[in-house]
């Protein structure tokens, strides 16, 4: 399992574009990955539920990978995530 | 003849036919004990045909409007698909429910979910999954609402919504009135970019009386004016005459150089309060920021905002502007400006008080911080730092000496950053005095004209009694624009000018003549000063 903290760059929070590509990126590994904030804890593939979280500029987040390529995809989503939300 | 009003969203004015726009009525009823095979097979036709009504409407905004435009239709797109909103759909279709019902149950509990949402953003997003379920469920009850008229007409209605408006066929679009929406809806960012004359919140009940009938949108004035006389007719016809001739003007102006008949190049840049205003930048053909107010950051909020937070407001504004130069204003709190964790008491005078960079030099360990988030993001752009209500030689010095330890510090932690512009606000009586001296310790000088008429008149600003005697264009104010400029020049520096008088093109030539480089203006206006600069010949 591999797991990582992102602080939220985007001055307006995981909107939904932002958010849709997320999902697009975490769908494209074997590995399951998850987000949570707070005790809210989501599926990454779930574009609504990442949305509900509610998170804001320079809140934490969570990211939990887990599966057969997690440790290639946890380096993939860190990139993404500083590059993008 | 009936004159309405309300207010406009996107300027422009039309004249014509109305047709009165009312969705398709219809009622889901909640059925149980259906074959959840039959309804499925519904939902999933009624979904696949949703999705290319969503392409098609995709396609159309891109090639119309444009890719943001068409971003509005791809976040239904990806709704559409998001697992939770299906599963609830097909969980209800197997508890024997109609597929409809499902479906408008589903829809329902996201939107409630996102309206739950402290988040104005995330609360308008509910209208967007409404939509989608609104579209399905038309779709599985066989409703078609295409709307085709033989000739343009000006679309009036209650309320539309993002679906509602993109289906329209642009061509045939006069105007769009309505009586709801807001100013920052989808369906208003869409008019917009689709540049269509429109007013929202008008102060009539719409129905279908008003059919048929004569109007004209005078959406410069948010103006709805129903049955208009003949003479009425020709007044608007001529105005939109020439309201489209100067649009057509100005749009031929975007992407030219801000420079004047002999050449002289001038730094046109817009005046920003919020790392949201960059977009509208960008979107202006604006070529930098001139002002950038920090204030934001300080208010609404309990304590001072950290370096971390500052930090990444800044390197957001400069990332977004490239190498565009960006000038950002130290906190410039006070008189009107306050919050209640600055702990200032009550004051009898307050624009002739504690405030700004008297705050400032006061609280070194606060400003140092603000400066070390500005230092910090200069490494991702280009940075001027500049600040605000100097009346002496001796506020700047100190201003410098802060910045040259928090450069210190900053190297001796190893962290990156650039050589950054220093300037100043001219914007009392004393800076304007001192405007020689002061030049030789700066890179550059920014007019802040609405304080600088304030005091220079001895005008409140904000007394109503006395409000026709605010006149930024008075001759002492013109007088001390150009002692400003020639003390500016004379010791080889730039002068520039934020304040609102910059964004008055009446004025535009006659401030260049004086021999300012640079304005800061709102960046709405940038194509119309862009026009008044590329008309004015200097010397």
């Amino acid at each position: 399992m591999q797991q990582f903290t992102h602080i939220i760059i985007d001055p307006a929070g995981i909107h939904a574009r932002p958010a849709a590509k997320l999902v697009k990126e975490a769908g494209s590994y074997a590995s399951t990955v998850t987000i949570a904030k707070g005790d809210k804890k989501v599926d990454a593939r779930k574009l609504i539920s990442i949305m509900g979280l509610g998170a804001k500029h320079n809140d934490d987040i969570i990211v939990t990978v887990e599966g057969d390529d997690e440790v290639e995809a946890a380096e993939a989503l860190k990139t993404f995530l500083s590059e993008n939300i | 003849m009936r004159e309405t009003s309300g207010k406009s969203i996107n300027k422009g004015v039309a004249i014509g036919e109305i047709f009165f726009f009312k969705p398709q009525a219809f009622t889901i009823e909640k059925l149980e004990n259906q074959n959840p095979e039959t309804e499925l097979q519904k939902y999933n036709d009624a979904k696949a045909k949703a999705n290319e009504q969503l392409a098609f409407l995709y396609d159309k905004l891109l090639n119309s409007v444009g890719e943001e435009e068409a971003g509005i239709i791809e976040v239904q797109q990806m709704f559409i698909e998001d697992e939770d909103y299906n599963d609830t759909i097909i969980g209800e279709i197997n508890n024997g429910l109609n597929a409809e019902y499902a479906v408008k149950f589903a829809g329902e509990t996201v939107a409630n979910i996102f309206l739950s949402m402290d988040d104005e953003y995330m609360q308008g997003r509910a209208a967007d999954i409404r939509d989608i379920s609104t579209r399905i469920c038309k779709n599985i009850l066989g409703i078609n609402d295409d709307y085709e008229f033989d000739k343009p007409k000006i679309v009036v209605a209650d309320d539309l919504t993002p679906s509602e408006t993109s289906a329209f066929n642009k061509d045939k679009i006069l105007a769009f009135v309505t009586k709801l929406g807001t100013q920052t809806s989808h369906t208003a960012i869409l008019a917009r970019n689709m540049n269509i004359p429109s007013i929202i919140n008008i102060d009539i009940d719409i129905d279908d009386s008003l059919e048929g009938k004569r109007a004209i949108v005078d959406a410069i004035n948010g103006k709805f004016i129903i049955d208009p006389t003949q003479e009425v007719i020709e007044e608007f016809a001529f105005k939109q005459k020439t309201f489209e001739d100067e649009q057509g003007k100005l749009k031929d102006l975007f992407g030219k150089e801000d420079v004047t008949l002999d050449g002289k190049k001038i730094k046109l840049y817009s005046n920003i309060g919020r790392v949201e205003d960059v977009d509208a930048v960008i979107e202006n053909d604006s070529k930098g920021i001139g002002l950038f107010r920090s204030e934001f950051l300080y208010m609404n909020r309990d304590n001072y905002p950290t370096e971390k937070e500052q930090f990444d407001a800044y390197k957001a504004v400069l990332t977004k502007m490239g190498d565009k130069p960006v000038i950002i204003r130290t906190l410039d709190i006070g008189a009107d400006k306050k919050a209640d964790y600055f702990d200032i008491e009550e004051e009898e005078n307050p624009a002739l008080g504690y405030r700004a960079i008297r705050i400032c030099l006061t609280r070194p360990e606060m400003f140092k911080t603000q400066l070390r988030a500005l230092y910090r993001a200069s490494a991702f752009g280009n940075l001027l730092i500049m600040f605000p209500m100097i009346i002496s030689v001796e506020e700047i010095r100190q201003c410098k000496v802060l910045c040259a330890e928090v450069r210190n510090e900053l190297k001796a932690e190893g962290i990156d950053f650039k050589e950054v512009s220093l300037g100043i606000m001219i914007e009392t009586p004393a800076s304007v005095f001192l405007s020689d001296a002061l030049a030789k310790e700066v890179d550059f000088f920014s007019v802040g004209t609405n304080d600088l008429t304030q005091y220079t008149l001895a005008v409140d600003r904000q007394n109503k009694a006395i409000a026709d005697l605010f006149n930024a264009k008075n001759d002492a104010m013109l007088a001390a624009l150009q002692i400003i400029v020639d003390n500016a020049h004379k010791n080889g520096i730039w002068a520039g000018i934020c304040g609102e008088l910059a964004s008055d093109s009446e004025i535009t030539q006659t401030l260049l003549k004086m021999g300012y480089d640079e304005l800061s203006i709102s960046s709405a206006k940038t194509l119309e000063v862009r026009n008044q600069i590329r008309q004015t010949t200097i010397n």
